[in-house]
């Protein structure tokens, strides 16, 4: 109870995962740990549900996924955003920030 | 794109899941070293880094699990485990899935045989557009309803208004001689407007029209499809050919040769002749000449209402119409006994079907008890199971799985039974319908549109189905509310006592029911007993019969006819093997239904109708028909000799009562009413013979050599006596009528015991149905029983081990069981007792000589299915007397 909630907020988990990968191709664990830094602690990503997600993404066309080596040769598989995938990015974040700036207005309100 | 990619990836993983989780596991793992290697370079020991990485990814294999179960394909693999679940588990339970399978299928079968076999004729209409709106039309007297005479049908159709076309038919058979045997057909003269009245028109060619159907008209004819593809290999320059016909109904067939003006579509279906293969016009003569054919009433009529004009509209006109015709055309209406009060409207549909409903009701409803039986029964074998599989089912709760996952193995076990099960009820379908087209009765209207019916079929099938879902839902969800502790508990050691209630219910019913079609089969079968003890009043043993046609103007004189017929009764005679032959103008039973007049002198204004035979002298004596009193007629009775007549026994007796009846005089057929034409005289009494059915009592009859006859006839059915086997003979018979002329067609070739069987053949088809059913319900039954008390001695082991250390007897141990069984067929039988007089009276039409409670019937029936319920006891009741109770008690 005395935890701060780190859950990624419902339904915004695919937003957050396309929005890291505009910036460069990543693999799973890196993506994990950019959500996390950038949110600076706010949000920790559950690896279970990365994952699902991710197979989700690349189904329905907005991820592509290879095998590769990573900055430290390691053999990992990354993930890149794809054509689809950008769109899809640009609608979901207009949608957020009509939603979250309705919600701030309201909350205002409230004060 | 994506719905692409969705289909590929998922049946990437489904062709090969362990590559999938190959790559998930190497992605997991991989996430997993990373994790550690940025905690080590966090400053964390390796140890600890592997133990922060650890906590942060959690139970590998749950996060395994969790990405799996994301995909279409995880429902199919689910569906396909399921099946294979499901099979593995009938296949460990052979008999359990035999029995199921078995009862589904002969269920599911038997039922869409019947109900496809019965449907076109109680259910569909009648293959003709507005078919609702055909209908046939008879006279009524005295409440009595007789055929028209062209007569009545000129004077109706010119004074009605109701109609859209109005008809008349007869029968005809036509021979087509002189290539290879001469063939037979089956065809009608018919009316102009027949066709108009069904409401079906020729597919090639044209219609009947009015200047076809004039006295001595052109000689036209509409050949069926089937005869077209038979006969003229479905030429289609056929409009226009002449074929040559031998015309037997005409006497005045100016030629032989016809045109074919049309031929029928190939759906056409001739209810009121469905063996009918060319129609030519009837050519009566519209100027009704009084004394003529014109005024026989021996023509059906059928026609088609008007739309709007209902059959009750129609009837009062007609009922308005009739009277005043007949009081102008008086003359016309005397030979059928007198001018008509009204008309009978009746549709065709339940013209046709008029005279089978009964049987075919009756057999629908012993199908239904069948499809009862078969369902109670396989819902009790489910339950059975259900029982069984509660500890399973308990366990596989407890280990975790969900209800929703419960439910859908579940479900498919009981749709993969159901689909063995339909797939084997279509077997038994198709199977069934063709049987029972084999072992239709003739007369059956309607055979040829006979087919397994998909509706039905699916019903069936549903239903099953259904029953099946619902029962083998049941432990599922108990299994889910229970608490799994108490269900992991019971599962060894009993079940439930609810469920052994539905059960047994179930079973009684089972008895119930099974009771009700057996008693229906037995007083089917006393009847028929009864009807086959019947005397027909002459030895059918060793007789072989025939018929001969004279066709058309062959013989143009009665001499020469009557020439060809003596000499074809000589050869026949002199055939080895044969004791004595005769020609009859009318065999009994045979279908044949001739009825003349007769006046007799003692009794003026008092006439009667009777049979009419026309036989030679040695009828009575190959027939062996006992001769009461007088003489037999013999050789000098002759064409010129003083007419000598034989009555029936029964005639006789109603009309002289004790009175002597030889001497006494009588003139006959056309010759009645007519005064300056002779007497003829009574010579001798003989015996009653059934010529309808053995069922109808109505054997008034007279007799005559065809000499004696005003006309002979040219149509004659030899009899023949043999000495030994009499079908062995039938083709001798027919070549020695060859040898004499060999253009003549000979129909109807059969054994008088064959006859016999025949008249009764719609009881016999409809006991034959009802025998087998009531087998399949005994059976059925039979399982019930067997099931629920081999069950409950499962259950009670452990007690019956107690009993039995406890000192009782093997013998009480049987005691007991067997009374738990009987105490559940008696039941069964008090209840089905019930049932049974209620269904019995609904197959009262068809019984003969038999109460619909004849008390040998179900007493015979309650002693079987008393003594196949003992036996259905014995092998539980062996088993319950086998208990150990040293072993049952270790096993606790």
């Amino acid at each position: 109870m005395d935890e701060t909630n780190t859950d990624v907020i419902q339904g915004t988990l695919d937003m957050l995962i396309l929005k890291t990968l505009s910036l460069e191709p990543m693999h799973g664990f890196g993506i994990a740990r950019r959500v996390e830094q950038i949110s600076r602690g706010v949000f920790k990503v559950n690896p279970g549900s990365l994952l699902t997600a991710l197979q989700r993404l690349e189904r329905a066309g907005w991820l592509d996924s290879e095998w590769r080596q990573t900055e430290n040769s390691r053999h990992a598989k990354f993930y890149a955003l794809t054509r689809a995938g950008k769109k899809q990015l640009e609608l979901e974040t207009a949608d957020w920030n009509r939603r979250a700036s309705a919600i701030a207005r309201l909350l205002k309100a409230e004060v | 794109m994506s719905l692409w990619r969705q289909l590929t990836r998922g049946l990437r993983v489904l062709t090969n899941r362990v590559a999938a989780d190959c790559e998930l596991a190497e992605e997991l793992k991989d996430y997993f070293e990373q994790a550690t290697a940025s905690f080590e370079a966090s400053g964390l020991t390796a140890e600890e880094a592997r133990r922060a990485a650890r906590l942060e990814i959690g139970n590998a294999m749950l996060v395994r699990e969790q990405v799996r179960a994301y995909g279409w394909e995880n429902l199919i693999e689910t569906l396909l485990a399921d099946l294979r679940y499901a099979a593995r588990q009938l296949r460990n339970n052979p008999s359990f899935a035999a029995t199921a399978m078995l009862i589904l299928g002969l269920g599911i079968g038997a039922t869409t045989a019947i109900f496809s076999a019965v449907s076109p004729i109680l259910f569909q209409p009648l293959p003709y557009p507005h078919s609702d709106r055909v209908m046939m039309i008879f006279e009524q007297r005295d409440g009595g309803s007789r055929l028209p005479s062209f007569g009545t049908y000129e004077g109706l159709s010119e004074r009605s208004h109701s109609f859209d076309a109005m008809a008349v038919m007869k029968p005809w058979q036509p021979a087509m001689v002189g290539i290879g045997e001469p063939e037979l057909f089956e065809g009608q003269r018919v009316s102009a407007a027949y066709f108009r009245a069904l409401g079906v028109f020729p597919a090639l060619g044209r219609d009947f029209q009015a200047a076809d159907d004039l006295v001595n008209g052109p000689n036209v004819v509409i050949l069926s499809n089937r005869l077209w593809h038979r006969r003229f290999a479905a030429d289609s320059q056929i409009v226009g050919r002449h074929i040559t016909l031998e015309n037997s109904s005409s006497q005045l067939a100016p030629s032989n040769s016809f045109t074919v003006i049309g031929v029928m579509p190939r759906d056409f279906e001739n209810v009121l002749a469905p063996s009918a293969e060319l129609w030519a016009p009837l050519q009566y003569d519209p100027s009704l000449p009084p004394d003529s054919r014109e005024w026989g009433h021996h023509l059906r009529m059928v026609t088609r209402l008007q739309p709007g004009v209902t059959k009750e509209q129609a009837k009062s006109e007609l009922d308005a119409l009739l009277p005043p015709f007949g009081k102008a055309h008086a003359k016309g209406f005397e030979s059928a006994g007198g001018i008509p009060t009204g008309v009978i409207v009746t549709s065709l549909h339940d013209h046709i079907t008029g005279d089978v409903k009964p049987a075919l009701l009756a057999i629908l409803g012993a199908v239904i008890l069948v499809l009862l039986i078969a369902s109670v029964n396989v819902t009790n074998l489910l339950l059975a199971r259900g029982a069984q599989r509660r500890g399973e089912f308990a366990v596989r709760a407890a280990l975790g799985a969900g209800q929703k996952r419960l439910l859908r193995q579940l479900v498919t076990e009981s749709l993969l039974l159901a689909m063995l099960g339909g797939t084997f009820g279509i077997a038994v379908a198709m199977l069934g319908v063709r049987a029972l087209v084999a072992l239709s009765p003739p007369g059956l209207p309607r055979v040829d549109a006979i087919r397994v019916d998909g509706a039905m079929l699916i019903f069936a099938l549903g239903i099953t189905t259904c029953i099946g879902l619902l029962v083998a839902l049941t432990p599922a969800l108990h299994a889910s509310r229970n608490d799994p502790h108490e269900g992991l508990q019971q599962s060894s050691r009993r079940s439930s006592r609810e469920h052994q209630l539905v059960r047994r219910s179930l079973v009684v019913s089972e008895v119930a029911l099974a009771l009700v079609l057996l008693v229906s089969a037995g007083l089917l079968l006393r009847s028929l007993e009864r009807l086959f003890s019947v005397d027909p009043g002459f030895d059918a043993s060793h007789i072989v019969t025939m018929q001969v046609q004279e066709s058309g103007n062959r013989y143009a004189h009665d001499d020469a006819r009557a020439r060809f017929f003596e000499q074809t009764l000589e050869k026949v005679r002199h055939l080895p093997g044969i004791t004595s032959a005769a020609f009859v103008s009318q065999l009994p039973l045979s279908g044949d239904y001739e009825v003349y007049g007769i006046e007799f002198e003692a009794y003026p204004h008092d006439d009667e109708a009777a049979f009419r035979y026309a036989v030679s002298p040695d009828y009575f004596k190959t027939m062996r028909i006992p001769l009461r009193r007088g003489r037999l007629l013999d050789e000098e009775d002759r064409s010129g000799a003083p007419v000598a007549v034989l009555i029936s026994e029964s005639l006789a007796k109603r009309k002289f009562h004790d009175r002597d009846p030889i001497g006494q005089r009588v003139r006959m057929g056309p010759n009645m009413g007519h005064a300056d034409k002779p007497w003829a005289t009574i010579v001798g009494v003989v015996g009653d013979v059934k010529q309808l059915s053995l069922a109808v009592n109505d054997a008034e009859a007279f007799y005559t050599t065809p000499g004696q006859w005003e006309w002979v006839d040219n149509t004659q059915s030899v009899v023949v006596r043999a000495k030994g086997n009499a079908a062995s003979l039938a083709s001798w018979v027919r070549d020695a009528i060859w040898s004499v002329d060999k253009d003549l067609p000979v129909v109807r070739i059969a054994t008088m015991h064959s006859l016999l069987a025949q008249t009764e053949a719609q009881r016999r088809f409809a006991l034959i149905i009802f025998e087998a059913f009531a087998l399949v319900a005994l059976v059925l039954a039979a399982t019930g029983i067997y099931g629920v008390l081999s069950g409950s001695v499962t259950e009670r082991m452990r007690e019956i081990g107690v009993r039995a250390a406890l000192g009782a007897s093997r013998e009480s141990i049987v005691r007991l069981v067997v009374r738990q069984g009987m105490t559940l067929t008696t039941c069964g039988v008090a209840i089905g007792l019930l049932g049974a007089a209620a269904a019995s009276q609904a197959i009262v039409a068809m019984l003969f000589g038999v109460s619909p409670l004849d008390p040998m019937t179900y007493g015979g029936v309650i002693v079987l299915l008393g003594g196949v319920s003992l036996l259905a006891c014995a092998i539980p009741a062996w088993r319950a007397s086998q208990v150990d109770p040293a072993i049952t008690l270790r096993a606790e």
